[in-house]
């Protein structure tokens, strides 16, 4: 593991909540870092409705989810942010010396004088297929990401699905795996056209097989799947022997291991207080559709104004000797200076 | 303004009023008929509203558009008469529709 990274703010999650913060943070002179679970900036923005038109960001009677990202990320670039993209905040402690430490599950560590919760919904993370009793498999016979191919090697393995997850582990796994049988609800896929190619030319060499089907139940023991009883296009029902099942159902939102930080949360969301935006913990702060307070209700423009309130707080904890001079970007020469304007 | 009928899994019935122009989805959220989530607030980008349309609906509403037919990939149970809701919009001409709600969504 590596030396921690030294920063004054981790920001948890990469919505325009988050990037936003960035801004108002910066602003102040308080440098951060970004975590996120995606693979890019975003959030819900970029991953669930890209292309769809919002038409509620106050000064744009529309743009579209990514073009807001776009802007966020041009609006925020003069702070220089550093994004720690495809992983997961999984630890968070408070340190001896008043700081917190935090730790991802890709090992990247943190110390940071607040942290500050911009997670909207929760964490993506792979949707479980609608299979009873697939909980006892998971982790053993049943994944949903190939983390090492060589634990596929050898092994009779089943994918489920139609989008590009599905058709790539089937691409990239089939010289090591036994045998591989694709299996989607019908015989149209959503991927890539060339995956789709590539996938149809194999099954015509007899190297995979394709089931237009769905998966029923799994059969097996001691958390070692045997057998995927599906049920195929017309009703029959039939038995696809494997021994590892790759189930790619698209992504759903967690609120994952926040709920093991200590702090209070009412129904998956965590209470703040209005005035500084803060946790049941002092130092750690949530913003936009993560927390709640009387009157809370979950607009992008809503988290914008939490993020420049969480800003004031956050300033007196990593400048706790200064005043806070409060200036306008329009005519404070020294905000201008800081946005590389002047 | 058009009757819709939602049946949810264990047998109950929901006769709700939906508005013209509005979605089969947002007059089950706005009348609070459960196994409905639509988690994504109707940008038909997950499968979470998805619905049973009940004969002769199905052939009135329709099949799924593609977009669509890709997300109904995520649900549960998926079968020929299923949709998302979100994605099929109220007028007279489905005025008395049924919907079936699946037992759970994805």
């Amino acid at each position: 593991m590596s030396a921690p990274i030294e920063t004054d703010v981790v920001i948890v999650g990469a919505g325009p909540v988050g990037l936003f913060s960035v801004f108002e943070l910066g602003l102040n002179d308080i440098s951060c870092h970004l975590v996120d679970i995606l693979d890019r900036p975003g959030g819900q923005c970029a991953e669930l409705y890209p292309e769809k038109p919002i038409y509620d960001i106050p000064g744009y009677p529309e743009i579209t989810a990514q073009g807001l990202i776009d802007k966020l990320m041009e609006q925020i670039k003069p702070f220089n942010p550093t994004f720690h993209f495809s992983q997961m905040v999984e630890s968070l402690e408070r340190l001896p010396d008043g700081r917190f430490g935090l730790t991802t599950d890709a090992g990247t560590t943190f110390r940071c004088k607040a942290v500050v919760i911009a997670a909207g919904g929760g964490s993506f993370q792979p949707k479980r297929p609608p299979v009873a009793g697939i909980e006892a498999y998971e982790g053993t016979s049943v994944h949903y990401a190939v983390r090492r191919m060589d634990d596929f090697r050898g092994q009779d393995v089943l994918i489920v699905g139609g989008g590009d997850s599905a058709l790539d582990w089937v691409l990239n796994l089939q010289p090591v795996a036994k045998s591989i049988t694709l299996l989607h609800r019908r015989d149209d896929f959503r991927a890539a056209p060339h995956s789709v190619d590539q996938m149809r030319a194999l099954v015509a060499d007899g190297k995979v097989s394709l089931v237009i089907g769905q998966v029923q139940s799994l059969k097996g023991d001691n958390g070692q799947v045997t057998a995927a009883v599906v049920k195929d296009k017309d009703n029959n029902e039939l038995e696809i022997a494997c021994t590892k099942v790759l189930p790619f159902f698209g992504l759903t939102m967690k609120l994952g291991p926040v709920a093991n930080w200590g702090i209070n949360l009412e129904e998956n969301l965590i209470p703040v207080d209005t005035a500084r935006f803060e946790t049941s913990e002092p130092g750690i702060f949530a913003i936009g559709d993560i927390n709640t307070y009387p009157g809370k209700i979950k607009l992008i423009l809503c988290g914008f104004h939490e993020a420049a309130l969480m800003t004031q707080a956050v300033y007196k904890i990593v400048y706790p000797e200064k005043r806070h001079v409060f200036q306008y970007t329009t005519s404070s020469s020294s905000l201008q200076k800081k946005l590389g304007v002047l | 303004m058009a009757k819709i009928t939602y049946i949810t899994a264990d047998g109950t019935t929901y006769e709700v009023d939906a508005e013209d122009g509005s979605t089969v989805m947002e007059a089950a959220i706005h009348n609070q008929v459960p196994g409905i989530e639509a988690e994504c607030g109707g940008a038909c980008a997950c499968a979470t509203c998805h619905v049973y349309v009940e004969e002769p609906w199905t052939e009135i509403v329709g099949p799924p558009q593609p977009m669509e037919e890709d997300m109904l990939d995520f649900g549960y149970d998926v079968r020929p008469n299923s949709r998302l809701s979100c994605q099929i919009r109220v007028s007279a001409a489905i005025d008395g529709m049924i919907v079936r709600v699946p037992d759970r969504q994805g």
